[in-house]
């Protein structure tokens, strides 16, 4: 362009000018696709912000819970020492409110005073006193949660300024809580419970454990079940399996699996291994190979591209120096097509974590109210307890619901990691 | 060393009988090399397709022959042949006998796995095992349980890489991976390996193809030196190296076997219009 003076250029310039027109256009196609490539994935992120900064705010309530503490008195006598369990707790509880409450007296207002409280500061105090029983005749102080209506009251997701037809709490409940914090008796420490508890009625008390461990022991069996199982097919199909109609008919069905609705899984697993079989309902064992069978499909593709992957002059080389069939497939291949099943397991097994259809039709979205102590006893998984809180009418699992979502994505996020991190750690060069 | 008292054992009749056969042989065969592998009326079909028609040739023992003629005339085929390669291979149906020192390889109660020990394969392409070094020339005899690991093993592996002429170039990096190696080294790598198994033959498929001219001097080098103690059977596009490294060589052509001779004696006076036209270059 530095020539744009220069005379004796400028008929040759002419044609370079024509070209440049048509060049331009082609330019500009180009840019406009790079454009409209850019503004999918801008749309693609916003959606994606959008959902986590909706499920992030709408948890943020459930990170913290409102707790107060009570000096409770547990007179000598009151508690038999032999069988501490069998004490009346709530009596002792319901003396030490009714000391910083003295003119609260109607059975109308008692109840109501009582509604700010969950019902689970009993069985704290019972727990201490098994715990130790030489507390007996003293003062125990307990730290328990105020009940639903408390805490969201606490957190302002009840508007105290409304009128009081439009609210969950009254004006007497509100003036009791303003006096219980006035006392410096309300704190809120972060929600260890969510974690640990097992699932309750009451939201301040309702936790993910037993989902946790039952998503656990029904991934367990998943895995157990179909990591052996998948290989093991698609090591006979894609190395041994001679190439005939048969095999061509099942490695067309074992696609199709794969795309078969995972509700479809739940029927079969509902009419085979609870009704034929007379397997345990709600059993993470039942909901693990109801999985396992949406999963193999997966690792079976997975496994099949990854040995496929694997250059046949490898092949060559083992069957050369007179490996056989076997040692080949066992020595050489599968240790190379080894990252690639085990990225294809992990996306299946982050899939099957995800799953809830199947295992509503087993019965995992049964309300249990403590974590399973093996893979028979009944129990919920992640994605059937968000469904379960989900469906909850009380404000404190709106959070709660939100929290567990994120729990859930926390753990397929992990898991997706692993997966990359597995194929750049094993994959090798040859 | 068995069969060696025996017929010492066996007395003077026996001894005359070998002796007549050893000197019919020497009748027909020059040079007094005996007949490693004998091949007769071979064929193979891939599928319907034939890819050769009725080989029959007779390789010796001991020497190099190298198998020449244009691309797809079946020269790879017959050499997969020799070590059962082609069974691996679906649609591969192969008839005629191939017999080495006299048993037939594809009687039905050969294992294709002995005889693939026998008969060692180095390919077109660098093939070691993403393993180490060390671990590349070691499988074959762990498989075969020739030798346990540790000193034993220690040995046949410095001496296949002696042989193989690799020995000082990666005596103090075994334990490192045998694809790190240069490609002339690779190749060397994968001639130790198929020797590590103690085979008679070694078949070559065109084992310096891939390789640059300093890197094919030394794999040729090599050939020539392992002569001495194995039947070399090599399958070469370049007639230069047909000519440096072999004592026979055969010229197939569209499937069939059109001539075996003397090296030397082929490039200079070919006795078929067919193989004249293909080392002068007028096709192929």
């Amino acid at each position: 362009m530095s020539d744009t003076t220069q005379q004796p250029a400028r008929k040759e310039r002419n044609a370079w000018f024509e070209a440049d027109a048509r060049l331009k256009r082609r330019h500009l196609a180009d840019k406009r696709l790079r454009a409209y490539g850019i503004a999918a994935i801008v749309f693609a992120l916003g959606m994606l912000a959008t959902l986590v900064g909706t499920i992030l705010v709408t948890a943020a309530p459930a990170v913290t819970q409102t707790m107060v503490t009570f000096e409770v008195e547990v007179p000598e006598g009151s508690v038999d020492p032999a069988n501490p369990s069998g004490g009346s707790y709530q009596t002792m509880l319901n003396a030490s409110i009714a000391r910083i409450f003295p003119d609260v007296d109607t059975p109308r207002e008692l109840r109501e005073l009582r509604q700010l409280f969950s019902n689970g500061g009993q069985y704290q105090l019972r727990d201490k006193i098994l715990a130790n029983p030489s507390l007996i005749g003293g003062t125990v102080s307990i730290t328990f949660p105020l009940s639903d209506i408390g805490d969201q009251l606490h957190k302002g997701v009840i508007d105290r300024n409304l009128p009081p037809d439009f609210r969950r709490v009254n004006d007497a409940q509100i003036a009791w809580y303003d006096v219980l914090v006035e006392r410096g008796q309300i704190s809120t420490p972060l929600n260890w419970g969510l974690i640990l508890n097992a699932d309750s009625r009451f939201p301040e008390l309702a936790g993910l454990r037993g989902a946790l461990v039952g998503s656990f022991y029904a991934l367990l069996v998943c895995f157990l079940v179909s990591f052996p199982v998948g290989i093991a097919a698609a090591v006979y199909l894609e190395e041994f399996a001679p190439k005939n109609r048969l095999t061509d008919l099942i490695e067309v069905n074992i696609n199709n699996l794969a795309a078969v609705p995972s509700i479809v899984f739940g029927l079969l697993g509902l009419a085979v291994f609870l009704n034929f079989f007379g397997m345990p309902r709600s059993a993470p064992i039942v909901g693990g190979l109801v999985l396992s069978l949406m999963t193999l499909p997966t690792i079976i593709i997975a496994t099949r591209a990854a040995l496929k992957a694997v250059p046949p002059s490898i092949r060559e080389a083992a069957i050369g120096v007179g490996a056989s069939k076997m040692q080949t497939v066992g020595h050489h291949v599968l240790p190379l097509a080894m990252p690639g099943i085990l990225t294809g397991t992990i996306i299946g097994l982050a899939q099957a974590l995800g799953e809830t259809a199947p295992l509503l039709l087993i019965g995992m979205n049964a309300f249990i109210t403590a974590a399973p102590d093996s893979m028979f006893n009944p129990s919920t998984a992640l994605p059937t307890q968000i469904y379960i809180w989900a469906d909850s009418p009380e404000r404190g699992f709106t959070s709660r619901t939100s929290a567990a979502i994120i729990v859930l994505l926390g753990f397929l996020v992990c898991m997706n990691a692993i997966a990359i991190y597995m194929r750049k750690r094993f994959e090798r060069r040859w | 060393m068995a069969s060696f008292e025996t017929t010492m054992e066996a007395g003077t009749a026996m001894n005359e009988t070998v002796k007549d056969a050893a000197a019919s042989a020497a009748a027909v065969m020059p040079v007094g090399h005996e007949t490693k592998i004998s091949a007769t009326k071979v064929s193979v079909f891939y599928g319907e397709k034939q890819a050769l028609f009725d080989v029959s040739i007779d390789i010796p023992a001991r020497q190099v022959m190298a198998f020449i003629g244009p691309s797809g005339c079946g020269k790879s085929t017959f050499l997969r042949c020799i070590n059962r390669m082609n069974d691996t291979i679906d649609i591969c149906r192969v008839t005629g006998t191939i017999a080495i020192d006299g048993a037939d390889i594809y009687d039905p109660k050969i294992d294709p796995v002995l005889l693939r020990a026998r008969v060692g394969m180095v390919f077109q392409k660098p093939n070691p095992f993403p393993k180490s070094i060390y671990d590349n020339i070691a499988y074959g005899p762990r498989i075969h349980g020739v030798a346990k690991a540790g000193s034993q093993m220690d040995e046949i592996v410095e001496t296949s890489l002696r042989r193989a002429g690799l020995w000082n170039e990666v005596k103090d990096r075994l334990r490192e991976p045998g694809t790190g190696l240069s490609g002339g080294q690779q190749q060397r790598l994968c001639i130790a390996r198929a020797i590590a198994v103690n085979p008679d033959v070694i078949l070559m498929d065109e084992p310096c193809s891939a390789l640059d001219p300093i890197a094919t001097a030394k794999v040729e080098e090599l050939i020539d030196e392992l002569r001495e103690r194995y039947t070399i059977v090599i399958v070469t596009h370049s007639m230069q190296q047909a000519a440096r490294v072999s004592q026979k060589a055969a010229f197939f052509h569209l499937g069939n076997l059109i001539e075996v001779d003397e090296t030397e004696r082929m490039f200079t006076n070919p006795r078929d219009q067919r193989t004249q036209d293909y080392i002068t270059g007028r096709f192929g």
